[in-house]
């Protein structure tokens, strides 16, 4: 062996040393970040913004709606406000006004808005619907299944779809009237 | 790269401390393992090289180095050790316990541990094993795990490989376990063979020089037990996928068929009884205990049935269900199928269910009934039709009452949607009479709206139920955590419970020398030395670290 | 046999295994001086004293069988669902790993520290309720004395390392001259004698049957704490109710929570007295460090076979400690609290103590930490088990606390 192919043995065998613990590394280093990624996603919801807005099918208990089931995917190509609520929950009492305000405003210009009742019985829900007067439809999440679908934690929750049945905003927590009409604007059709 | 020949014509690669063939050590690299001022040879993976302490120069070279080293691998240790205990100094937030008068973490660490609670509050030591900066310690670990075995793994096999049973005096003399006898016959040393055959010693030779050799494999032991964890820690990573682990719980009360979270509505349960048991305070064996410190829980459990939904439903309707399987879920007992597992967790008892009421006259003495209506707590009717055309419709109903004292209108709410403390606003209506009497009742409350009511309206019984909460868990890395543990656990026992054990023996002109090293357990090496060399003139070792 | 029988004729075994404990203290401690045993060139020889030292150990350990399965028999579950249960099992296990060890290397000199440390642990045990206890359901496993023993064997043989690295480091420290290591082995001896102090302390006012009753409030309400020893410190603005009791010196402060808060600190201040009491004596009469008075005795033994037995304990007390208080303890976990990881208190100190003997087993292989280093870190150890023993079950809250 002289000494150059002595040099590029040598050359090769440092290269291939450098491939395999680039490599190596590279791997453990996807993964760490897998990890922390994942990790500080843990708690974020399972349907953001921008994605799809699930499809439900609940009971409709509002009197004054002319309507016994409201599915979703019916009001496409309409702005939809989905609230979830309860009536002993007080920021959600207080949004209600707001919501039925912006509803007569907005509902001939294609803004539709479902609030999603998280209460137990109807009894109690119909006489807060009666309190307040409300015209727009209210589903009964009996099963809570709509709410753990769109991993909904506190209430009052807000998730906003445009016509194209995505979802573009989620809020959490109660609105102010002029959030809330912003927003509305913003998926109005 | 500069290469090593040693003198006994072996080509060593830079780093070496002890040559590959014949352990001689390398002058000059003693350093590297800082044994260079004493007698006894450091053994450590044989005195091969370790790739990463040789070349330095890029800084993937560095990185990996750096890894590589069991000095960082001991650190992080130590400080994942230092950190794991700061998380117990209070409790972690899922620890806070249920009956602490605020149990938000912003307000529960403060209101109770003072100064220092608010200090762990803010510095996020409540939920410190899912912080960031935790799993990156742990993940840094399983880093060094990882490149630490391979940069050991690879020579020291080449190293026990490549040995050979002739050695140089120098290795031989400077082991720890070493004696010299200046006259030995073949005949002793024949025996000294055969006694190390019978204690199942492997003998391998090359020119009258002799190696013993016992146990190798549990030199394999650390990095079996090292795959193992590395396994373990994959399984952990597995578990942030969602379809591999999921977890949610449910509360049932009884009588009541809920959905399955986290099984899109394929399954359905039914909470068909609760029981609780305790123990017998009379038992003869527990009684000046249950006396002294109270009662416990001998058995909690759920009676179930589980249903499947026919077809394809959409969340939130009414699909038709298919009893699936009806069984119970105790503590320490939980129900498994189709890759779900449901746990028993904890229980609520005696929540109302339904209440019955009777309607009477105010000035009756008697209180005798007009009518009683039993009402369903949980879906009350709005309206109930009493005997000679009374009627009494619910006007507002709060399941979980309190008297609102905040708000700008003091009034009655309710705090959730469960009948904790159910009261009424009912509206009695009498036979002819359009305008309605209005009366507020509930528990340990009656309250007329007006003075002038003449009916009053009274619990009569009432019945309850139990709750149970359940967990539900689907995981399904499980067997690799299983398969992790179980490789972990034979490789340390294997690096652990066995040993290495090797005897040189090396002729000299007239005689031989003896030396022994093992990784661990001198004495039993000791031990088989001296059963080896009885019936024979050859000098029992010394140890010689002792004398150093 | 009725269990009532039985529960008393477990109570007598546990005694009886005691005193022979005790006794086989005064033959180990014999061997130190006794001719027999002498150092020959090779290897100790354990002599008359050592033989009937270990022979008692060995009967002493089989009454403590006896109490353990007769109180099995007594109650119908395995006893080691409270803390009087898991800290007597403890005291076994420790003389167990005390037993293998002595078969495996014959140094009676171990028998001197480890069986003092039974005896402590025992007399530890013996303050918390020792009537036989209904098991709560989640305890309900066979699963508990699989996890429970394993755990305390893998702490028992970790706990041998100490007594052999303690023994080293009385031998081995130089105690003509003060220094940081004289003052650290002599804090250590003195947290040995502030336990020893504890047991004593406690037999003599339990003999005694002293009782002082205090109301206070607690965490918003009314309480009643019984205290076993005169109160120096009574609970936070708590009221005496007992007669012919102690009033306290002073009150914890209010920052002290938890159940008991004041009868534990109360227990520490006596404890730490009578240890110091002890050590005073000790030190007045000898006129020596403590260190310094015990060096002589360890003279015997080699200290190469001192760190071996060390290490070989923490060799053979690991992959068992792993598999009880790790392993096991997460697959029961799994079955019982649906995750078989939950960081709870006791689960991360179990962590902790398996990192710790980590990185002590690295340090020793990769980075050749022998003899005295090691020795210290064998002490350290242990002090993380009585941690978890005693600080994490009456002072960290959790789902294993079950002193509470």
């Amino acid at each position: 062996m002289d000494l150059d192919e002595r040099k590029k043995l040598k050359q090769n065998k440092k290269k291939k040393r450098l491939i395999f613990r680039i490599s190596i590394l590279l791997v453990l280093v996807l993964a760490v970040v897998f990890v922390l990624v994942s990790n500080s996603k843990k708690d974020n919801d399972t349907y953001a913004e921008g994605d799809e807005a699930p499809n439900f099918k609940l009971e409709q208990i509002n009197k004054s709606v002319d309507q016994k089931e409201l599915e979703l995917k019916d009001l496409k190509g309409k702005g939809v406000m989905v609230n979830f609520w309860a009536t002993y929950c007080k920021p959600c009492e207080k949004e209600m006004p707001y919501m039925q305000g912006l509803y007569e405003k907005y509902k001939d210009k294609g803004i539709e808005i479902v609030a999603v009742n998280l209460d137990g019985n109807e009894l109690v829900t119909n006489r807060f619907i009666d309190k307040y007067d409300l015209t727009f439809p209210v589903a009964w999440d009996k099963n809570k299944q709509v709410r753990e679908i769109y991993n909904i934690r506190p209430i009052p929750s807000s998730v906003f779809i445009d016509k194209n049945g995505k979802i573009t905003k989620r809020i959490e927590g109660q609105l102010t009237l002029d959030q809330l009409e912003d927003i509305l604007k913003s998926i109005q059709p | 790269m500069n290469k090593i020949k040693c003198e006994c014509g072996h080509v060593n690669p830079e780093g070496t401390v002890l040559c590959e063939a014949c352990g001689k050590p390398i002058e000059g690299n003693q350093h590297i393992t800082g044994n260079h001022k004493k007698k006894l040879l450091d053994m450590r993976y044989d005195g091969s090289a370790r790739r990463s302490q040789t070349y330095n120069r890029s800084m993937i070279d560095k990185i990996w180095s750096f890894f590589s080293s069991v000095k960082v691998g001991i650190w992080l240790i130590v400080i994942t050790l230092v950190a794991s205990s700061i998380g117990t100094i209070f409790p972690q937030e899922e620890y806070i316990p249920e009956d602490a008068p605020f149990r938000d973490p912003s307000i529960f660490y403060e209101d109770r541990y003072g100064i220092f609670g608010k200090i762990y509050y803010q510095l996020g030591f409540h939920h410190l094993y899912s912080s960031w900066w935790y799993i990156l310690l742990i993940a840094l670990i399983g880093i060094s795990l990882v490149i630490c075995s391979l940069d050991r793994v690879i020579p020291l096999y080449k190293a026990l490989k490549k040995q050979s049973p002739k050695r140089h005096k120098t290795f031989v003399e400077r082991q720890r376990l070493f004696s010299e006898t200046d006259h030995v016959t073949e005949q002793d040393k024949e025996t000294l063979v055969k006694h190390l055959k019978q204690q199942r010693y492997k003998i391998s030779e090359k020119d009258g020089h002799i190696l013993a050799e016992k146990g190798r494999f549990s030199r394999w032991g650390p990095y079996v037990n090292h795959i193992g964890l590395i396994i373990i820690l994959l399984a952990a990573i597995l578990r942030f996928t969602p379809f591999m682990y999921s977890d949610a719980s449910v509360s049932i009360r009884e009588g009541e068929t809920v959905s399955i979270p986290s099984t899109d509505g394929q399954y359905y349960i039914k909470n068909k009884k609760f029981t609780l048991e305790e123990y017998d305070e009379e038992d003869e064996r527990f009684k000046a205990s249950i006396e002294k410190s109270g009662n416990v829980a001998k058995n909690f459990q759920t009676d179930v049935i589980v249903y499947k939904a026919k077809g394809e439903a959409v969340p939130g309707s009414d699909p038709e269900l298919e009893k699936y399987k009806e069984d119970k879920i105790q503590m320490n007992n939980p129900l498994k199928f189709d890759g779900i597992t449901l746990y028993q967790r904890f229980y609520d008892l005696d929540e109302f269910k339904d209440m019955s009421f009777k309607l009477y006259e105010k000035d009756d003495k008697d209180q005798e009934a007009i009518g009683t209506f039993k009402v369903n707590l949980e879906d009350p009717k709005f309206e109930y039709s009493l005997p000679d055309g009374y009627k009494v419709k619910i006007d507002d109903y709060y399941p979980d009452y309190y008297f609102d004292e905040d708000d700008q209108t003091p009034q009655p709410r309710s705090d959730s949607t469960y009948p904790k403390n159910p009261a009424f606003i009912f509206k009695v209506y009498a036979p002819g009479e359009k305008e309605p009497e209005v009366s507020f009742a509930g528990i340990g409350k009656n309250i007329a709206a007006s003075k002038d009511n003449q009916y009053k309206l009274g619990i009569v019984d009432f019945s309850t139920r139990d709750i149970s909460t359940l967990t539900v868990r689907r995981d399904y890395t499980l067997p690799y955590f299983i398969i992790g543990a179980a490789i972990f656990m034979i490789g340390v026992i294997q690096g652990m419970y066995w040993y290495h054990r090797r005897v040189w023996i090396h002729p000299t002109e007239d005689g031989l020398l003896i030396a022994g090293h093992t990784n661990k357990n001198w004495h039993g090496l000791e031990r088989d030395i001296e059963k080896a060399i009885t019936d024979t003139s050859i000098n029992m070792v010394e140890d010689q670290q002792e004398q150093e | 046999m009725g269990t009532a029988q039985l529960a008393s004729l477990s109570g007598t075994m546990l005694f009886i295994a005691f005193l022979f404990y005790l006794v086989a203290v005064f033959f180990f401690g014999a061997t130190i001086r006794d001719k027999h045993t002498t150092s020959d060139e090779k290897r100790e020889k354990p002599g008359i004293a050592g033989n009937i030292g270990i022979v008692l150990t060995i009967l002493g350990f089989l009454s403590q069988v006896t109490y353990f399965v007769t109180r099995w028999m007594a109650s119908g579950h395995a006893p080691i669902s409270n803390m009087f249960e898991y800290s007597t099992f403890f005291s076994m296990t420790i003389t167990l790993g005390f037993i293998i060890i002595y078969l495996i290397y014959k140094t009676p000199v171990l028998g001197v520290f480890a069986l003092p440390i039974t005896i402590i642990i025992i007399g530890y045990a013996s303050m918390f309720p020792s009537e036989i206890s209904p098991i709560t359901a989640s305890l309900q496993s066979y699963w508990l004395p699989i996890h429970v023993s394993t755990v305390s064997l893998g702490q028992g043989l970790l706990s041998i390392s100490f007594i052999a690295g303690l023994i080293y480091l009385v031998r081995q420290i130089n105690q003509s001259v003060r220094n940081k290591k004289t003052t650290s082995l002599e804090i250590i001896l003195f947290v040995i004698m502030i336990f020893l102090g504890f047991s004593v302390i406690s037999l003599i006012f339990k003999s005694v049957g002293y009782e002082a009753t205090f109301q206070h409030i607690q965490d918003e309400k009314q309480m009643e704490t019984t205290y076993y020893m005169p109160a120096i410190a009574g609970p936070y603005e708590g009221e005496l109710l007992s007669e012919n009791a102690m009033e306290p010196w002073f009150d914890i402060p209010s920052w002290m929570h938890g159940k008991d808060a004041g009868r534990k600190f109360n227990t520490i201040i006596w404890s730490t007295l009578t240890g110091a009491v002890l050590y005073g004596v000790i030190r007045l009469f000898t006129r020596k460090r403590l260190g310094a008075f015990l060096q002589p005795f360890m003279q015997k033994v080699k200290p190469e076979l001192l760190d071996e037995i060390s290490y070989r304990s923490i060799a053979i007390g690991f992959p068992v400690f792993t598999l009880g208080g790790l392993i096991f303890a997460s697959i029961w976990a799994q079955i019982a609290w649906d995750r078989f990881w939950g960081w709870d208190p006791k689960e991360v100190w179990a962590l902790i103590t398996w990192f710790f003997y980590a990185a002590f087993l690295h340090l020793r292989l990769s980075r050749g930490w022998h003899g005295e280093k090691s020795a210290w870190l064998a002490v350290v150890g242990f002090a993380i088990i009585m941690f978890n023993l005693i600080a994490v079950n009456l002072l960290l809250a959790g789902l294993h606390s079950y002193a509470s």
